[in-house]
């Protein structure tokens, strides 16, 4: 973990979002999962000290939502970049050269699969599959798809948003 | 359309690929140009842009219908913002459609043999709005439905000849009435739409496209079997579906069509949307009710059946979102007609989702028993840049390659299981001569190996194992002797894993073999990649007699290692070359190696 993670990491958080995303699914049959993405949806990442208040407050071992937390893809740990690369490394995008659109994020930022960048700007995720295949390969930024991707496209792509905030 | 004769329509496909491609802006622009232009006032018709669902051919995205009062719809394809004027000038305000920006011939050809049933809805129809599923035959099966005891529903089903559109192809008929039977009232309803096979995308086009269609089937589901509760489990990966299917479910539970009493007909059935977490052996039932308990996705032994012992102890009954698709169909049109459509083993039509190197991608829906080759070369206009096809991959992670010799199977389950692939999901991964099987074959274990739950020791060390021996192939150093092992261990895995994931990882590797056993020879023996794919066995540099001396890697070179001048033959600065392979894939005539 960078040492900007970590020092994110320690310190001290309000768990208020996380009581209030608790007492939404309290009652629910099988609420550990939703409560886990509301509280990843409200802080970014799993800070440990949620972990101990579901435990707590659901009455679950400690043990268990880490095996949750580490089974799913979906779930991190540590805290994210601004700007999240996903690149698809589904079949269609395999096939039509994913690997090098990888690559070529590795070498323009330094960072392969679900590692961030030290100043908390990039992470890079290698995704299966975004169900975008007809325009394949394809990539992510947060919320916007990149589709026919070249080398050339990605580096294009990964300028912009390095010039960005 | 003749029932609003009197709107002009513009039909914009806003899926998840059309919205990648900007079709918020185009629908944007469609309704700025209707205002700017005072376009109602000056025909006198009103102007309504519709957001609908996928309608298939996601390669030419963004694609627009204009639908003129009393005519045939007219489609544009590769919709711009800034194409918008000119097509509301000359189509909608002059009645003259733009010919150079309409889809071409092969629009016509790629609907030609489709039979789009489970589609219709899709790219007709505004997909959230509930009015506009009711206009369309909407809600009818479940009125139908009861009419009938649910033990007749069932028999219908049955009747109909419906298998499970998930993969394994079982009788749905039959699934139902196994829980049906199951002693208990509290019994519990779940849609898999956990559909994790890179490259198959169906069925996040039904719940984006038609989510209240897929709220009729799983309701007919539930009054047959007598479930009160109903889950949609969907993968995370598709915002749009949920947030689509979330307001079809509010939609209808505000409307008393879903709750205590089901549009007045007299039954209860709650519905909920539970979102994975991004894993792939959630797919499998036993794994997703762990899913919805909120513990690791593992799988567990069968016996019992879900059908017995399911979600929380209690019978329950899971079915795939196109099968329930099915069912609403099923019930609006009866069993007989459903059952005239399709092969003997398999009713009905089959979405698949074509992907890779051939010219038209996208979702294409056929009736069963049409072969490989007529979806591939007629519906989807054949492979890119005018290649030799190699493969077919069909089926996803557990399915297997096909190759020329095989493309005359019929899609059903039958047939594909036969020539050595399966029906799976419906993805079709095409393949050209530049794609390296033995690569495909290592990089769906990699796939499977990183997706294995890691309950059971064939699955988790097994396909490691398996992967390893692959990988070493790739790298040019394979061993004899490596061939044979792998398939010793494709069958024992196979026979020995716990669920479906690990039973069927193997097939890629088996089936590559079968059919292309010479590549992986050439790999271990002459060292070479017959593809020019496997990047730690490329040269990087020109042969001489293939070079067409047209500049092409020249020109994609992103680092300019490539020399080149007209006429000259090309090469490559070894010096500068950063080996990323982009001069590999454009050339036209393997001329690299």
């Amino acid at each position: 973990m960078s040492n900007a993670a970590q020092s994110a990491a320690q310190e001290e958080i309000d768990l208020t979002g996380a009581n209030q995303v608790i007492d939404k699914y309290q009652d629910m049959h099988g609420s550990l999962m939703p409560v886990l993405q509301g509280i990843q949806e409200h802080y970014g990442f799993i800070p440990e000290p949620t972990v101990h208040l579901v435990a707590e407050r659901l009455n679950v071992y400690t043990s268990q939502i880490y095996g949750v937390l580490t089974f799913y893809a979906q779930f991190h740990l540590k805290p994210r970049g601004k700007y999240i690369v996903r690149v698809c490394m589904g079949t269609a995008c395999h096939v039509k050269g994913a690997t090098r659109i990888g690559d070529t994020l590795t070498e323009q930022l330094g960072i392969g699969h679900a590692e961030t960048t030290e100043d908390l700007k990039f992470t890079a995720e290698y995704v299966a599959c975004i169900g975008a295949c007809g325009m394949a390969p394809v990539i992510m930024v947060n919320e916007a798809t990149y589709g026919s991707m070249s080398v050339q496209k990605m580096v294009e792509v990964i300028d912009k948003y390095k010039a960005m905030e | 359309m003749a029932a609003n004769a009197e709107i002009i329509k513009v039909l914009i496909c806003q899926g998840t690929g059309g919205m990648a491609s900007g079709a918020a802006a185009v629908a944007e622009a469609f309704t700025e140009e209707f205002a700017k232009q005072g376009v109602e006032a000056s025909v006198g018709k009103r102007c309504e842009v519709v957001g609908t669902g996928c309608r298939g051919l996601c390669a030419n995205d963004v694609l627009v219908d204009i639908v003129l009062p009393g005519q045939t719809a007219v489609t544009y394809d590769f919709v711009t913002p800034e194409m918008v004027p000119q097509i509301v000038t000359e189509h909608v305000l002059g009645n003259e459609p733009v010919a150079k920006k309409v889809a071409g011939e092969y629009y016509t050809q790629f609907l030609a043999k489709q039979q789009r049933i489970i589609f219709s809805r899709c790219g007709t129809v505004n997909a959230e709005s509930l009015d506009d599923f009711l206009a369309h035959q909407g809600f009818t099966g479940i009125k139908k439905a009861v009419t009938m005891k649910p033990a007749e529903v069932i028999d219908e089903v049955k009747r109909s000849g419906l298998r499970g559109r998930g993969g394994g192809g079982f009788p749905t008929g039959v699934k139902w009435s196994f829980c049906a039977a199951s002693p208990g009232d509290e019994k519990y309803l779940i849609c898999n739409a956990d559909e994790g096979d890179p490259g198959a995308f169906m069925d996040r086009s039904v719940l984006e496209g038609d989510p209240y269609g897929l709220i009729e089937g799983m309701m007919i589901g539930a009054y047959a079997i007598g479930c009160k509760f109903a889950y949609v489990y969907v993968r995370a990966e598709y915002p749009l579906a949920i947030k689509r299917l979330q307001l079809a479910i509010d939609t209808c539970y505000a409307k008393g069509i879903l709750g205590e009493n089901c549009m007045g007909l007299g039954f209860q059935l709650d519905m909920r949307i539970k979102a994975g977490a991004g894993a792939f052996v959630c797919g499998e039932e036993t794994a997703l009710m762990a899913s919805i308990e909120g513990h690791r996705g593992m799988s567990r032994p069968r016996p019992p059946f879900p059908a017995v012992r399911g979600l929380w102890g209690k019978p329950t009954n899971i079915n795939n979102v196109e099968t329930f698709a099915n069912v609403s169909y099923i019930f609006y049109n009866g069993a007989d007609w459903y059952a005239s459509i399709g092969t003997e083993g398999t009713k009905g039509t089959k979405i698949f989702a074509l992907t890779g190197k051939v010219k038209h991608t996208g979702l294409v829906e056929v009736p069963a028993g049409t072969t490989m080759k007529e979806v591939i070369y007629d519906v989807c206009g054949g492979i890119l840049n005018n290649r030799k096809f190699k493969a077919v991959q069909a089926g996803g992670p557990s399915g297997g390659c096909l190759p020329a010799e095989a493309l005359d199977a019929q899609v059903d389950y039958d047939s594909l299981i036969k020539a050595g692939a399966m029906m799976g999901s419906g993805g079709l991964v095409v393949m050209d001569e530049t794609t390296c099987m033995v690569d495909i074959a290592r990089f769906f274990l990699n796939f499977t190996r990183a997706e294995s739950c890691g309950k059971c020791i064939p699955c988790r060390i097994g396909l490691k194992i398996m992967l390893e021996i692959l990988e070493r192939i790739t790298h040019g150093e394979g061993q004899e002797g490596d061939l044979e092992l792998l398939e010793d261990m494709a069958y024992d895995i196979k026979k020995s894993s716990l669920c479906g994931l690990g039973q069927t990882a193997p097939n890629p590797v088996l089936s590559t073999l079968r059919y292309f056993r010479h590549e992986y020879e050439a790999h271990i023996k002459e060292k070479r990649c017959p593809s020019n794919s496997c990047k730690p066995l490329l040269k990087f540099e020109v042969v001489d007699g293939a070079c067409k001396k047209c500049g092409l890697c020249f020109r994609v070179c992103p680092v300019d290692a490539v020399r080149w001048e007209k006429g000259q033959l090309a090469v490559i600065d070894k010096e500068k070359c950063t080996q990323c392979t982009s001069c590999y894939d454009a050339c036209r005539f393997m001329a690299i190696e």
